[in-house]
């Protein structure tokens, strides 16, 4: 079965390379610029995984965290965050908010494609 | 169809390097705007990652200094003031240079800008570092066996941690035992389905560093309780087990062990710090004793037991000897130490002698988690000291030397330990140059150990190198040579009730094997009646017990061998040996022993069954009587002496070949 990864970035070009990471493994992926975006989407599209950016507009990484895991569909779902070495120390923020990892920029496809798998599985 | 991802970078960092100068110009009118110090920062941020993502290295690395101040900024630690905009506006100038033109930007350029920024910021110079410093990697070393206990947080699985995937990867890494420990599931009323209360106990034999191990959870590290220990790492200078004051429970040892290494921060719950007790050593010998009594105290209640009719006398004898098996198994169990604790000490030994000697050697060691009593492992070090040091200075050559033989430069010593059976077998082995039969037989008909001419296994020749005085070395060098040792070794071993074998190849290398005990106080015997009196043969030795038919007695008369499935096999009358005086069993009995690879038959006059037998040494008296290794009491407390296998099976060995000799 496929499985859908969603991708909250503001940087479209982020998003393009997650995008082209995953979906050259075969997951399906789902975009979203920002907080707000990715929350309506974590509702309405039946999601596996979150990769997500933490500053974003409009709604930031770790307040959408929050509300993702109040979603009764995303219970459990692992939800991974993109940081830079700058902003380590909100990854405790937000795993408080129910994160489940992280990658940190700047990452390699592969380094990107080896979280997702030992987070999903293949 | 899909874009280059850098070109689509460039093209997003154009829009927010415009999205950053529009930011800054506003700043200049409102400071205190804190979502355009929001904004400006979120712009640097993002081309600093993107940028190095996507190959734009002097980008990101000139971006982290701008983002740093702006975070400063944003924090409200530096004011957002004219001067400030005004650098970072030449920055961004500079950025974009960077990103559209790099041939043309001009790293000193950069650098004056970086300084002004600083300078703006805190009034000190930029400093030069860029990236943060990748972290150490443990160089990897071989095989190496890590025993991991943990326990996520409860609400990993709700946070998208799963488990499965965790002990999935740990299996990736190598070969790994997993255990569930299951004490913490709730009754199923209260079970959270999100939660989990499952921990795991994995021990894994891996080549990959410790790194690698601590990456598999790197996600949630930090929340949970996480213990990784070396099994075989420890420090030298440890006395965990060797101090005769404590032992230290298992559990104690492995936390005490891998001194050398990081540990993970210990969870301070109340659950772990009762998990595991120290308790001095001679409260587990006095617990051991208090067990031997008590088994022969119930020895003696089961021959009141078996004599009474009475049924409810006879339930609860047999209730009482449950429990007591029970108890003394848990108290063996306490006393039982990995051998990885010993194994851990090696390490300095091996480091130590390769520098001293100029060899270069690796020690590989197998099988840590093997455990034995720890009487037996706190004897066993003199000895495999002793193994090791001859090893490494007679078995393996000279880097040149094995070179030249086609071995590799670096010499390698295997310690292994494993079960087998109620035995725990320990070889040490080495890739060195072997055994020199012809110099071992010469040395030894040159100190009248052997008979010149006399037909001998490599086994049977090897054991002479066991005798007290016998050294081949012509020169006895600071580490081995002097003569003493072999013996010693083999009489410690022996008085471990153990045995000793030694197999060599010429320029293959060596192997010591010893057999040893898993335990000293207790054991399983076979009680046996010869004459009037009562002996006890370890259980562990016996092989078999078959009936002497008076024909085979007969045809036997003399010659002293018996026929076993087609295999001559001597045996002893015990009889005879003990003297016994009253009248011949009409079918006397064989109990078959063996030790080590050789077999002899006992010829007993009965055989009365298993016994519990909880071995009393000898008094001092006694001590060299070479036929019996100790003594036990009897459930109707008379003495009964335990044949020391080991003894007579060299023994009858011995009278064999001296019948060979004598037809």
């Amino acid at each position: 079965m496929t499985k859908t990864v969603l991708s909250v970035d503001d940087s479209a070009s982020v998003r393009q390379m997650v995008k082209l990471t995953l979906s050259g493994a075969g997951y399906q992926v789902v975009e979203a610029g920002n907080g707000a975006e990715g929350l309506a989407k974590a509702k309405s599209t039946a999601v596996d995984m979150i990769v997500t950016d933490l500053n974003m507009p409009v709604m930031d990484g770790i307040s959408m965290i929050r509300e993702v895991r109040k979603l009764p569909n995303c219970k459990g779902v692992p939800i991974i965050l993109l940081t830079t070495e700058s902003d380590s120390e909100k990854k405790a923020e937000a795993r408080g908010a129910g994160a489940t990892g992280w990658i940190t920029k700047p990452f390699q496809q592969e380094q990107l494609l080896a979280v997702v798998k030992k987070v999903i599985g293949g | 169809m899909s874009v280059d991802p850098a070109d689509m970078f460039r093209q997003e960092a154009q829009e927010l390097l415009e999205v950053l100068e529009q930011n800054l110009l506003d700043l200049g009118l409102t400071p205190d705007d804190q979502d355009l110090i929001g904004s400006a920062f979120r712009a640097l941020h993002t081309i600093k990652g993107s940028g190095a993502m996507f190959g734009f290295d002097r980008v990101a690395a000139f971006t982290h200094h701008v983002e740093t101040a702006f975070d400063q900024v944003r924090k409200g630690k530096v004011a957002p003031s004219p001067a400030l905009i005004q650098v970072a506006l030449a920055a961004k100038d500079h950025m974009r240079m960077l990103i559209e033109q790099p041939e043309q930007a001009n790293d000193a350029a950069g650098d004056a800008i970086l300084k002004d920024l600083q300078q703006v910021v805190d009034g000190v110079e930029a400093p030069a570092e860029t990236a943060p410093a990748p972290s150490a990697e443990i160089k990897p070393e071989g095989l190496v066996t890590w025993r991991l206990r943990f326990r996520l947080a409860k609400d990993s699985m709700a946070m998208g941690t799963n488990p499965l995937l965790l002990l999935d990867e740990l299996r990736e890494l190598g070969q790994a035992t997993v255990t569930a420990l299951t004490d913490e599931i709730p009754s199923i009323e209260e079970i959270d389905p999100n939660c989990c209360y499952l921990a795991w106990d994995v021990k894994l034999t891996t080549d990959r560093p410790q790194s690698a191990i601590e990456e598999v959870f790197m996600f949630v590290i930090d929340d949970m309780e996480f213990d990784l220990q070396r099994i075989d790492a420890t420090p030298v200078e440890t006395t965990a087990i060797a101090a005769p004051g404590t032992v230290q429970p298992v559990e104690e040892v492995a936390h005490a062990a891998p001194a050398g290494l990081q540990k993970r921060r210990e969870p301070p719950s109340a659950k772990t710090a009762a998990g595991s007790i120290r308790v001095p050593a001679e409260r587990l010998d006095e617990l051991m004793d208090r067990v031997g009594e008590l088994v022969i105290a119930q020895a003696r209640l089961r021959q009141v037991a078996a004599s009474s009719h009475d049924g409810q006398v006879k339930s609860v004898a047999e209730e009482v000897e449950r429990l007591v098996l029970e108890l003394r198994d848990t108290t063996m169990g306490i006393r039982m130490l990995p051998i990885g604790s010993l194994f851990g000490r090696f390490r300095r030994l091996v480091h130590d002698l390769s520098s001293e000697l100029g060899k270069s050697v690796e020690l590989v060691t197998i099988g840590e988690e093997t455990e034995l009593d720890k009487t037996v492992v706190e004897r066993l070090n003199d000895p495999l000291v002793h193994l090791i040091r001859n090893s490494i200075d007679h078995g393996l050559e000279l880097p040149e030397v094995r070179l030249q033989a086609g071995k590799a430069a670096q010499g390698r010593v295997v310690l292994t330990a494993r079960h087998a059976g109620a035995q725990v077998l320990i070889s040490i082995t080495d890739d060195g140059r072997g055994l020199d039969r012809d110099r071992i037989r010469a040395r030894a008909e040159e100190n009248g150990l052997i008979v010149p001419g006399t037909k001998l296994t490599d086994n049977e020749l090897f054991q002479v190198l066991f005798q007290p005085g016998f050294s081949t070395a012509r020169e006895v060098t600071s580490i081995s040579g002097r003569g003493v040792g072999m013996d010693v070794v083999k009489r410690t071993i022996e008085s471990l009730r153990g045995t000793i074998d030694m197999t060599s190849r010429p320029g293959g290398g060596t192997e010591v094997t010893l057999r040893l005990p898993l335990t000293l106080a207790i054991i399983d015997g076979l009680l046996i009646r010869v004459g009037s009196g009562r002996y006890v043969i370890p259980l562990s030795a016996v092989e078999e017990c078959v009936e002497l038919s008076p024909e085979e007695d007969a045809r036997s008369r003399g010659r002293s061998f018996l026929n076993i499935r087609d295999e001559l096999v001597p045996f002893l009358r015990l009889r005879e040996l003990f003297n016994a005086t009253t009248a011949v069993d009409p079918y006397p009995k064989v109990v078959i022993v063996s030790s080590g690879d050789l077999r002899v038959g006992l010829v007993v006059d009965q055989v009365i069954g298993d016994h519990q037998t909880v071995i009393k040494s000898l008094s001092r008296l006694h001590a060299d009587v070479g036929t019996f290794s100790g003594a036990t009491i009897l459930g109707d407390g008379t003495v009964a002496l335990i044949l020391d296998v080991a003894n007579l099976v060299e023994f009858g060995q011995v009278r064999e070949e001296k019948l060979k000799a004598a037809s």
